[in-house]
């Protein structure tokens, strides 16, 4: 176990330091000259040539690499160029938003797809599979925006049982989570229905194994083998496909922050995008890759503690 | 196998039903070509946010401009987008795929890693970067949604070159001394042809959601251009007044994808009877 650790402690760093390469190396195409940017149009060319200086824009890219990373790790991720303030506050107060989002998100989608996946398989071939089926059909077809807009005009305009649209922040926590709920289950609905298609199939191949047999010979019923025996067997695909739909969970993140108008990550980013403060955008995709490398970083892990067969392989 | 046998429908409801909802979306997009009730972005103010009547089948949006026109006409760029893009990711997809299936070794595992690496990064993700570095539009909602295509299509091409290449009629070829080219125009590529049409319709489906997402964001399609997701955006500001726009881009967005996903399960299960046992 520790040996396959290791390895995949390894190719985590350098996963992300080649990531980290990655989204410098686009920053770097990004026509316009930050300086430029935060001074305006009217800005002297001295005056240009200064604050580049001052800001170290007029070094070598790669020492302005190195210097990005050396003050990542030390917390500093630089200056916001369109508000002039540190950026790792900002992202901070951004993700406060977005993470708790994130995983109500994901525990709905879990909760929803294990039950309706394990359900789908118990019933394989009947109505109530094809039911089931058929609804995760439409959940993956339908944008997790325009779900949204949905969400708000029946939950908000119509029924007014939620705010349509804002963040009061965390000093009052019911209203926070008030504000969440909607955008949780607009992302959550979609990742339901894969996790449900995921769970089904790999619960129906844990059923057709000799051990279920086994457990039903020895008298467990029906119900506990599935749940004890099929669902813990199934879980290492479900797991993967988990931790990576949670890539994909972020970036529509970013949409749906911007149908419910909440100050997270996704709006951060695009009114960074707006504003040209590339500085900004770079760490928050950086953020991201962090965030999608490590889940699937400890999905790896976890699978290996489920599953031994997978640290014997890696080895 | 007997000619009949071989053209007896497979695939059942999914395949035709995703087959015919596909059919109606080139439909409209060709027909948009042609004809639309009205100019899609002609604005008439004094008939603005018009409920469905004979004359505007869906009724106007907040500039009067006939809401069935702009959905015709959206469905061109949801096609465009789809086409350019999935072409994209397999031109450099099955290339790159082949190349590591032949090369084996070092190459075979850069290639594979690359690949692992760019499934990291959504296309939604992707696309916001690019658009961040050269600008919004179509051509480059395109690019992003494209590039992100091909890791997966080439993770595809080699998983299936590599079992096509195991194969003795492909180990005879190469004793016979025909050359890696050759050999994967005749005996690879016409074998993993089935599972890379498969994965097309769905990159299709993903390409379309991902086009509806940026052009919702401003990113996508910039006007005059209509598309379904700058609709959801401007149906978004009128919600209270009429919220009925919403619906109709939507719908559209989601029969299409719904569509196309049925088309790829319909496909894998008529052409890869295998694969239909495991899933």
């Amino acid at each position: 176990m520790l040996l396959y650790v290791g390895q995949r402690v390894a190719l985590f760093v350098a996963t992300l330091l080649i990531a980290s390469m990655v989204v410098f190396a686009v920053m770097q195409i990004l026509p316009g000259d930050a300086a430029q940017t935060m001074l305006g149009p009217t800005a002297t060319p001295e005056a240009v040539a200064a604050l580049s200086h001052k800001l170290g824009l007029d070094l070598p890219a790669p020492i302005r690499y190195v210097r990005w990373i050396g003050g990542a790790m030390h917390g500093d991720l630089g200056l916001s160029y369109a508000y002039g303030s540190p950026i790792g506050p900002l992202i901070a107060s951004s993700l406060a938003v977005s993470a708790p989002l994130a995983l109500m998100a994901m525990v709905l989608a879990a909760v929803i797809g294990l039950a309706a996946g394990v359900y789908a398989a118990d019933r394989r071939g009947r109505a109530g599979d094809a039911i089931v089926m058929g609804f995760s059909q439409i959940g993956i077809a339908v944008p997790n925006f325009w779900l949204a807009i949905l969400l708000v005009l029946v939950f908000a305009v119509t029924l007014r049982l939620v705010p349509a649209g804002g963040f009061p922040g965390w000093r009052d926590p019911a209203r926070a989570i008030a504000a969440l709920i909607l955008p949780a289950i607009a992302l959550g609905v979609v990742q339901a229905a894969i996790v449900t298609r995921v769970t089904r199939s790999a619960v129906i191949e844990a059923l057709n194994e000799d051990f279920m047999r086994t457990a039903r010979a020895k008298g467990v019923s029906r119900r506990a083998a599935l749940w004890r025996h099929a669902l813990p067997n199934a879980l290492t695909p479900i797991l993967t496909i988990m931790g990576l739909q949670f890539a994909n969970l972020i970036a529509g993140a970013i949409v749906v922050e911007n149908v419910f108008v909440l100050p997270g990550l996704g709006r951060l980013m695009l009114q960074s995008i707006s504003n040209r403060d590339t500085l900004v955008v770079e760490n928050g995709v950086m953020l991201l890759a962090l965030i999608v490398i490590g889940l699937n970083f400890i999905v790896d892990i976890a699978c290996a503690a489920i599953d031994p067969r997978l640290r014997a392989s890696a080895a | 196998m007997t000619l009949s046998a071989r053209f007896r429908p497979r695939g059942g409801l999914s395949l035709w039903l995703g087959a015919t909802l596909v059919a109606v979306l080139i439909a409209a997009a060709v027909l948009s070509i042609i004809w639309t009730p009205y100019p899609p972005t002609a604005i008439d103010i004094p008939h603005k946010l018009a409920p469905p009547s004979h004359a505007h089948w869906f009724g106007t949006d907040n500039l009067g401009r006939d809401v069935a026109s702009q959905i015709l006409a959206g469905s061109r760029v949801s096609i465009l987008v789809g086409v350019i893009a999935v072409g994209i990711g397999l031109a450099f997809g099955i290339v790159l795929g082949l190349i590591a299936a032949f090369s084996k070794g070092l190459v075979e595992d850069g290639l594979m890693k690359l690949s692992d690496f760019m499934f990291a990064f959504p296309a939604l993700l992707l696309a916001i970067m690019l658009t961040s570095t050269f600008g919004p539009g179509v051509v480059n909602a395109i690019i992003a949604i494209g590039v992100y295509n091909v890791p997966i299509i080439a993770k595809l091409t080699r998983a299936t070159a590599n079992g096509v290449l195991s194969r003795e009629y492909a180990l005879a070829a190469r004793a016979a001394g025909r050359g890696p080219i050759a050999i994967a125009v005749d005996h690879v590529l016409p074998n993993i042809a089935p599972a890379l049409i498969v994965q097309a319709t769905i990159q299709f489906a993903i390409a379309i959601l991902a086009e509806a997402a940026l052009s919702y964001l401003g990113l996508g399609a910039q006007p005059p251009q209509t598309s379904w997701g700058k609709m959801l955006a401007d149906a978004q500001n009128v919600l209270y007044n009429a919220p009925r726009l919403a619906l109709y881009p939507g719908i559209a967005i989601a029969l299409s994808v719904l569509g196309l996903n049925l088309l790829g399960d319909g496909l894998r299960d008529a052409l890869d009877p295998k694969l239909k046992a495991r899933s």
